[in-house]
C-alpha cells in the first residue's frame, strides 16, 4: 500500500462495454489503477474479467468506452500499441519457446544485434541479468526454458514484459500453477515491482491471494461492475458474497468419523505416461471406508496417470491395486466400474466425462445402459431411462430441468453435477474425484465439496486429487502428498500445516 | 491424413434437412449455369430428366432398380459414420458380397425359400469379414480405416477378377461367371414374363405391363428393411447406444466401460455386411452373374455421397439413394434429348455435395441476403 502514488492514475477504463453478438461480456465497467498499486479483478468463471483485460491489452476492441493510460486517451486496437504504452500481459498459459534460453525468450522480437544482424547475446544477457537483479526476479539467464520450473518460467514471462518497458502488468491467474513456496516468492516479486512504481492487475478467483497481494479489488459479476473495494477493509467472506451474489460458506462442514475397513490398497505401483516415461514410481496408498483421502501435489507428478490406472484407462507396468481385497490391476474400465464398484469423476469432464451430443438422460446411463433397469433383451427402455434422468435432475438440482437437453448446452457447473449424479447413483464403494472443482465457481465448488462429504458420511471411500491445496486441506480427512510419482508423506488433515505440505509438494522433507 | 479424416467426419456428421434441400437446389442451379455456358438450354435438359424419370411407369421402376444398391451402400457408409468411422471400403465390400452371392447362387442347389436367404447371408458375411478386417486393423494397430479400406477395395477387385479365371466358376473367354440358379434370383415374375401368358399380360395391361418390362425385383424391399433396421439398431438398442457413444466421444465411451475396440470392429462389420448385401442383391436381382472389373463400378463410392446427402440416417439414405438413382437414370437421357453431355449430372451431384459439406457458406449466403 505504501507504494501507491494516488496522484498518478496509470489506467483509467471507463464505461467499457463489450458485446459478442447479443451476448454482453462487459457492460459499463470502470476500472482505475494508480501507479504502484496492485489491483485484483475478481469474478466467477465467465464473469468477464479476461475479456476486460483483453480489451486493455488490445486483443479485443470494446463496443463502447474509453481507455486512458497515464492520463492520455488511447485507442488500443492491437497489442503493439498496448506494449508501446507500457502495458504487459502474462497469460495463464505461458508463451515461451521451450528450446530457447531464458535470454533468447526475453529478447524475442526485440533482439539487440551487432552488424549484419548477428545477435548480440552477451549484451542481451547482461541486460537480462541487470533487470532480474533490479526486481529480485532470480533466474538463470542462460538456462533453457524446458529445464525450468513453472515458477521460474513465470518469472521469465514477467521479465519479458519488463524488458519491453512495461509499467502496467496484467497477470492472468498467476498462481494457478504454482506451489505455495512459489506463490510466496511471487508475492515478494510483486511487492518489488510496485515499489519501483509499476502497477499490477491480477485476474483471479482465489480470495486468499487477493488478501495477500492486492490493495484494491474490483468485483465483476456477469459482465457487470459490482463494486471496487479496499482489500484491507473487507473479509474473504464478503468478497465471495459480492462475487457470487449470495452468502457462501467456505468451511466444509463435516463430523469427525472413524474410518472403517480398508477399501483401496495400492502397492508398489509403477506406471508410464504416453511418452514412455515412468511417472508413477513405486506408489503405495491405502484408503478406508468412510474417509476422504486427498492427494496434494503440483500438476504433473503422476496424478493423472495414477487415476487412469486406478480406473482401468491405463495399464500399470507393475504393482498391484486391490479394492476390498480383490485385485483390479489392469482390468477393463467396465469391470472396475461394475464389478468392483469404483466410480470416477474424471479430471477432464468434456473429454472423458460426457458425451456432449447425448442428452442428459443418455449421459446418465453411460455406465449402466445394459442393466435390467434400462434395457431388456438388448432394447433400451426409453421410459425408464428418462424417468431415471428426471429423478436425478430433481435430486441433484441440475439445470435446465429437462432430460432431453444435450449435455453440451449445460454450464460447466451443471455438467459436473450431471457427472456427480451419475457416479454417485452407481452406489460405489470407492469414489475417485479428480480435480472435481476445476473451472467451477464458488457456488458450484461448495456443492461439489458437500457431495463428496455426503459420500464419505454414507461410508464410501473417497479419493480426492486436486492441485488446489486449499481444497485438499478443507475437504480431506487425511492428506497424501505426491511428488514425482511417489507418496512422500501422509498427514492427518487436522494437524496438517500448509507450509509442511508445500515443502513436501516441492520435493523437500518435512 | 488423420486430421483431414476427422475434419471430414465432422463435416459429414453435421447438417440438417433444410440445408440438404438448399444444397440440392444450388446443385441444380450450378448445373444449369454449366449447361448454359456449354450452349444448351438447361430448362430443356432438366425437363428431359424429369420426363425420363417420371413419364412412364417403367422409368420409375428403373429408377428404383438403379437406386437400390446405392441406398444400401449409402446405409453402409452412414452406419459407419454414425459410429465415427469413415467406410470408404463399401466398394470392396460390395464386390466380395456380389462374388459370394454369385458363387453360392451358382454352386448350391436349394429351394428358393432357402437359397435366397442363404445367398444373402453368405454375401453379408463376406462383406462383414471385409469390413471387419479394416475394423480389426484399426482397433489392433491403429491404422486409419480410410487407408485400409482403400487397399481392401483393390484386393476385393482382383480377388473377384481372379475367381473368374477358375474353370469351374468363370465362363472361359467371356470374363463373366456362370448365371446363378433360378432359385437364387429375386426377380419378380422373371420366368413367367417370357411365357406366353406373361407376354400377353404385359401387352394387355398398360401400367403393370410397362413396369414388368424393367427387371423388377425384390431388392428395394430389402433396402427399406435395412434402412429400418439401421434406424432401429442405432436408436433403440444397447448396441446402438454403444456405437453412437463411441462415434461421438470415444474417450468418454472408454471411461464409461464401453469396449471401444470391439465397437470399432462391430461397426465396420455391420457396415461391411450392408455393402455386401447390396452386392448380392445386384447379382440376384439384376445381373445374375458377376463380370470382370476393369475399374471400380462405383456403387460403394456413390454410397458415400448418398450417406452424405442423406445426413447419415436410414430414411435419409433412402431419399438420397432415390435422388441419386433418378439422376443417374434420367441424366443418361439428356444426351439424346438435347445433346448435352451426361457428365453434367456429375457436376450437379458434385455441387450438391460441395454445398452440403459447406454449411457455413450456405448460412453466409442466406444471411447476407436477409441482412
Amino acid at each position: 500500500m505504501a507504494a501507491i502514488d494516488f496522484s498518478h492514475i496509470a489506467v483509467e477504463m471507463s464505461g467499457i462495454t463489450k458485446k459478442f453478438g447479443d451476448f454482453v461480456a462487459n457492460e459499463e465497467i470502470n476500472l482505475t489503477v494508480h501507479r504502484g498499486e496492485v489491483h485484483a479483478l475478481l469474478g466467477e468463471n465467465g464473469a468477464g474479467k479476461t475479456t476486460l483485460m483483453n480489451v486493455l491489452y488490445g486483443l479485443l476492441k470494446p463496443s463502447t468506452g474509453t481507455i486512458k493510460i497515464n492520463g492520455k486517451s488511447l485507442n488500443i486496437f492491437d497489442p503493439n500499441i498496448a506494449i508501446k504504452n507500457g502495458i504487459g500481459m502474462v497469460h495463464q498459459h505461458f508463451m515461451l519457446v521451450e528450446s530457447f534460453s531464458v535470454t533468447e525468450n526475453i529478447v524475442l522480437g526485440n533482439e539487440s544485434t551487432k552488424s549484419f544482424g548477428i545477435l548480440d547475446t552477451e549484451r542481451a544477457e547482461e541486460e537480462v541479468v541487470h533487470l532480474s537483479e533490479q526486481y529480485g526476479l532470480t533466474v538463470d539467464a542462460k538456462a533453457l526454458i524446458q529445464d525450468l520450473s513453472v515458477g521460474s518460467q513465470q518469472r521469465v514471462e514477467i521479465l519479458k514484459t519488463l524488458y519491453r518497458g512495461a509499467n502496467i502488468l496484467i497477470l492472468d491467474e498467476p498462481t494457478a500453477v504454482l506451489t505455495p513456496q512459489e506463490i510466496r516468492e511471487l508475492v515478494a516479486i510483486i511487492s518489488n515491482l510496485t515499489k519501483a512504481g509499476k502497477s499490477i492487475i491480477i485476474i483471479t478467483h482465489k480470495l486468499n491471494e487477493i488478501k495477500q497481494m492486492a490493495d484494491f479489488c474490483t468485483i465483476i459479476r456477469r459482465g457487470r461492475h459490482v463494486d471496487t473495494v479496499k482489500v484491507s477493509e473487507v473479509t474473504e467472506e464478503e468478497l465471495a458474497a459480492k462475487m457470487v451474489g449470495r452468502e457462501v460458506s467456505f468451511k466444509v462442514a463435516k463430523e469427525k468419523q472413524n474410518p472403517g475397513e480398508k477399501i483401496l490398497d495400492i502397492r508398489e505401483l509403477y506406471v508410464e505416461d504416453s511418452r514412455g516415461v515412468m511417472v508413477v514410481n513405486g506408489l503405495n496408498l491405502q484408503l478406508h471406508k468412510g474417509e476422504i483421502l486427498g492427494i496434494a501435489g503440483v500438476d504433473g507428478n503422476g496424478q493423472t496417470q495414477l487415476i487412469e490406472t486406478l480406473t482401468g484407462l491405463r495399464k500399470a507396468k507393475s504393482g498391484r491395486i486391490e479394492v476390498l481385497g480383490k485385485n483390479i490391476t489392469n482390468l477393463s474400465p467396465g469391470k472396475i466400474i461394475n464389478k468392483h464398484k469404483v466410480s470416477h469423476i474424471p479430471e477432464d469432464r468434456q473429454k472423458r466425462g460426457l458425451v456432449f451430443e447425448f442428452d442428459i438422460a443418455e449421459n446418465m446411463i453411460l455406465e449402466s445402459y445394459f442393466k435390467p433397469a434400462f434395457s431388456k433383451r438388448f432394447t433400451l427402455l426409453r421410459q425408464n431411462i428418462y424417468k431415471n434422468a428426471a429423478t436425478l435432475i430433481e435430486k441433484f438440482d441440475i439445470r435446465p430441468q429437462d432430460a432431453t437437453v444435450q449435455a453440451k448446452s449445460l454450464s460447466g457447473g451443471n455438467q459436473q453435477k450431471m457427472i456427480i449424479a451419475r457416479e454417485v447413483s452407481n452406489e460405489p464403494e470407492l469414489l475417485v474425484a479428480a480435480q472435481p472443482t476445476r473451472g467451477l465457481d464458488v457456488g458450484a465448488i461448495e456443492y461439489v465439496h458437500q457431495a463428496l462429504v455426503a459420500q464419505r458420511n454414507e461410508g464410501k471411500a473417497v479419493l480426492l486429487v486436486s492441485f488446489e491445496l486449499d481444497e485438499v486441506m478443507n475437504v480431506s480427512d487425511r492428506i497424501a502428498v505426491i511428488f514425482e510419482g511417489k507418496i512422500v508423506g501422509v498427514l492427518d488433515a487436522d494437524d496438517a500445516d500448509e507450509k509442511e505440505i508445500g515443502l513436501l509438494m516441492a520435493g523437500g522433507t518435512a | 491424413m488423420n486430421l483431414t479424416g476427422s475434419k471430414m467426419k465432422k463435416l459429414l456428421l453435421t447438417g440438417s434437412f433444410g440445408l440438404t434441400l438448399i444444397s440440392i437446389l444450388l446443385g441444380f442451379l450450378v448445373g444449369a449455369i454449366v449447361l448454359l455456358i456449354a450452349g444448351f438450354n438447361p430448362l430443356e435438359a432438366y425437363w428431359a430428366i424429369i420426363k425420363g424419370v417420371l413419364s412412364k411407369p417403367k422409368y420409375v421402376s428403373y429408377v428404383i432398380i438403379y437406386a437400390t444398391p446405392l441406398i444400401i451402400t449409402g446405409l453402409s457408409v452412414a452406419f459407419a459414420l454414425r459410429t465415427g468411422l469413415f467406410n470408404i471400403g463399401a466398394e470392396g465390400q460390395f464386390i466380395v458380397g456380389a462374388m459370394a452371392a454369385a458363387i453360392a447362387g451358382y454352386f448350391i442347389q436349394l429351394p428358393i425359400l432357402l437359397h435366397v436367404p442363404l445367398c444373402i447371408f453368405l454375401a453379408m458375411s463376406a462383406g462383414a469379414v471385409w469390413g471387419g478386417i479394416a475394423g480389426h486393423i484399426k482397433a489392433r494397430f491403429g491404422v486409419h480405416e480410410v487407408i485400409s479400406t482403400i487397399m481392401l477395395n483393390w484386393i476385393a477387385l482382383y480377388l473377384s477378377n481372379w475367381s473368374l479365371t477358375l474353370q469351374m466358376f468363370g465362363k472361359q473367354g467371356t470374363g463373366k461367371s456362370h448365371m446363378i440358379q433360378e432359385t437364387a434370383r429375386i426377380d419378380l415374375f422373371g420366368q413367367w414374363k417370357i411365357t406366353e401368358a406373361g407376354i400377353e399380360f404385359i401387352r394387355s395391361h398398360k401400367v403393370l405391363g410397362d413396369i414388368l418390362k424393367s427387371p423388377v425385383n425384390l431388392g428395394i424391399i430389402f433396402a427399406l428393411l435395412f434402412a429400418f433396421l439401421m434406424w432401429y439398431i442405432l436408436n433403440k438398442t444397447t448396441l446402438g447406444y454403444e456405437l453412437r457413444a463411441v462415434g461421438f466421444n470415444p474417450d468418454a465411451a472408454e471411461y464409461g466401460g464401453i469396449n471401444v475396440k470391439k465397437s470399432i470392429i462391430t461397426s465396420m462389420s455391420i457396415a461391411g455386411s450392408l455393402a455386401g448385401a447390396a452386392g448380392a442383391l445386384q447379382v440376384m436381382g439384376v445381373s445374375h452373374k458377376i463380370a470382370k472389373l476393369a475399374i471400380m463400378e462405383g456403387y460403394g463410392f456413390d454410397g458415400i455421397a448418398v450417406a452424405l446427402i442423406g445426413n447419415n440416417t436410414g430414411p435419409g439414405s433412402v431419399f438420397a439413394g432415390l435422388l441419386f438413382g433418378a439422376l443417374k437414370y434420367g441424366g443418361a437421357k439428356i444426351q439424346d434429348a438435347v445433346g448435352a453431355p451426361t457428365e453434367v449430372i456429375n457436376i450437379v451431384v458434385g455441387t450438391i455435395i460441395l454445398f452440403i459439406a459447406m454449411p457455413k457458406l450456405i448460412q453466409v449466403i442466406f444471411k447476407s441476403r436477409k441482412g
